[in-house]
């Protein structure tokens, strides 16, 4: 059991990253990687999510729509949990934690559409984890992307000062530079473990 | 607008990929193999026609704080039919693509098309909206998929020329020149990444230049004058 979760998480933050193997989660990748900061407060809200995803989603396809044999609504019944939990979040954090709330304010809504968090829940179902692997592969699934899109902004911050072709200013410099990361990342894969 | 306005801005000034930045993740993921990237753009092209003409048509009566949700339940409702429709008929090609169809339903091309034209235009710009920017993102992926095609593997139209067996999706294409001379490195995901890096330089440099030369031109007239 310990071993199993053991190799999930490794597999999700180093070996199939979501970012650099899997491409799950670019949108946010390339959008919030400005600033280091902006990049760790996304992170940190997908990590936070992708778990609550991740655990509420394997409860609504093994209790409610597997027994009812409604499998074919899966992509549906997962997007309305993931955007009713972000709400949810929202609100929460809106009136209980203010100091979070306006560090991530604009991450929070912007999560909803996020590949990532969809990818992770999706993959859950089709890989058939049960309950606790679903949640630790949601956890390190987020703490992979947070792990990425800090390596990244901090790439980022420093080309600003580069001097590079003007042709690839904004994305495509972004996108050249996540390559050579996910080139980084690629020492890991074919590692087996246990 | 017209209808050759709205082509043009599709595939070129106002690209969903290449100039708006958008539902990427996609685009990197698929295209390794032509077959992909042009199950992929289809699938799109349909999905995005069909919730562009749904939203626009029932535009005048979503409530505007829940505008999000509806969207989603209807781009949702859309992916889940086109899913069931491969499953059924293209095995291959639903095997192939994988988490990425499902996926569609959080394709920013898709929720952005929704929020930023389909809200403000009636049912026939909307239609004709969709089938240009589906053509717009077609074509990037097919662009993608030829460069990483031909340079990875030395090879053309994976999975749709000289099938095995005349099977779908299955083989590599026509070779052109022996795989192990190409930079295998472009069909893994760093390729993905370099690739449509490149692709958009280009596509910013052509756009300045293109600006540049219509400022001169301008100029010029003036100076005529």
């Amino acid at each position: 059991m310990l071993t199993s979760l053991l190799s999930i998480s490794l597999g999700a933050i180093l070996i199939n990253n979501f970012i650099f193997s899997q491409f799950l989660g670019i949108c946010p990748f390339l959008g919030c990687s400005n600033k280091m900061d902006t990049a760790a407060g996304m992170g940190l809200a997908v990590i936070f999510v992708m778990g609550l995803a991740s655990a509420l989603c394997w409860m609504i396809n093994e209790w409610i729509l597997m027994p009812l044999d409604l499998g074919f609504m899966q992509t549906v019944a997962y997007i309305l949990v993931i955007a009713s939990l972000v709400q949810f979040i929202e609100m929460f954090l809106k009136k209980s934690v203010p100091s979070l709330y306006s560090a991530l304010g604009i991450y929070l809504p912007l999560i909803t559409t996020n590949c990532a968090v969809l990818g992770v829940v999706l993959l859950n179902t089709q890989n058939s984890y049960n309950f606790i692997e679903s949640v630790v592969y949601g956890i390190t699934g987020g703490i992979g992307f947070l792990v990425a899109i800090c390596l990244l902004a901090s790439v980022r911050e420093k080309i600003e000062f580069a001097d590079y072709p003007k042709a690839f200013e904004g994305f495509a410099i972004a996108l050249v530079t996540g390559g050579l990361l996910s080139l980084a990342f690629m020492g890991f894969s074919g590692m087996k473990i246990f | 607008m017209t209808a050759k306005q709205q082509f043009k801005e599709g595939l070129i000034t106002n690209n969903p990929v290449l100039v708006q930045q958008i539902g990427m993740c996609a685009t990197m993921a698929i295209t390794t193999s032509m077959f992909n990237g042009i199950g992929m753009g289809l699938s799109v092209l349909i999905i995005l026609t069909c919730c562009n003409v749904v939203i626009s048509a029932i535009r005048k009566i979503i409530p505007n704080e829940i505008r999000l949700a509806i969207f989603v339940v209807v781009i949702a409702g859309f992916v889940t039919i086109v899913d069931l429709v491969l499953q059924a008929f293209i095995p291959a090609l639903s095997e192939s693509l994988g988490v990425f169809i499902p996926l569609i339903v959080v394709n920013c091309i898709i929720i952005g098309r929704a929020e930023a034209f389909c809200q403000k235009n009636p049912v026939g710009l909307a239609f004709r909206d969709g089938i240009f920017q589906g053509l717009g993102y077609t074509a990037v992926l097919v662009i993608m998929c030829l460069i990483r095609e031909f340079l990875g593997k030395g090879s053309f139209g994976g999975g749709l020329l000289n099938t095995i067996d005349g099977v779908i999706g299955t083989g590599n294409g026509v070779q052109i020149f022996p795989s192990e001379f190409g930079a295998s490195i472009l069909t893994l995901p760093v390729g993905g990444f370099i690739t449509l890096g490149c692709i958009l330089a280009a596509m910013n440099y052509a756009l300045r230049k293109s600006e540049e030369k219509k400022e001169a031109r301008e100029r010029a007239e003036k100076e005529g004058k």
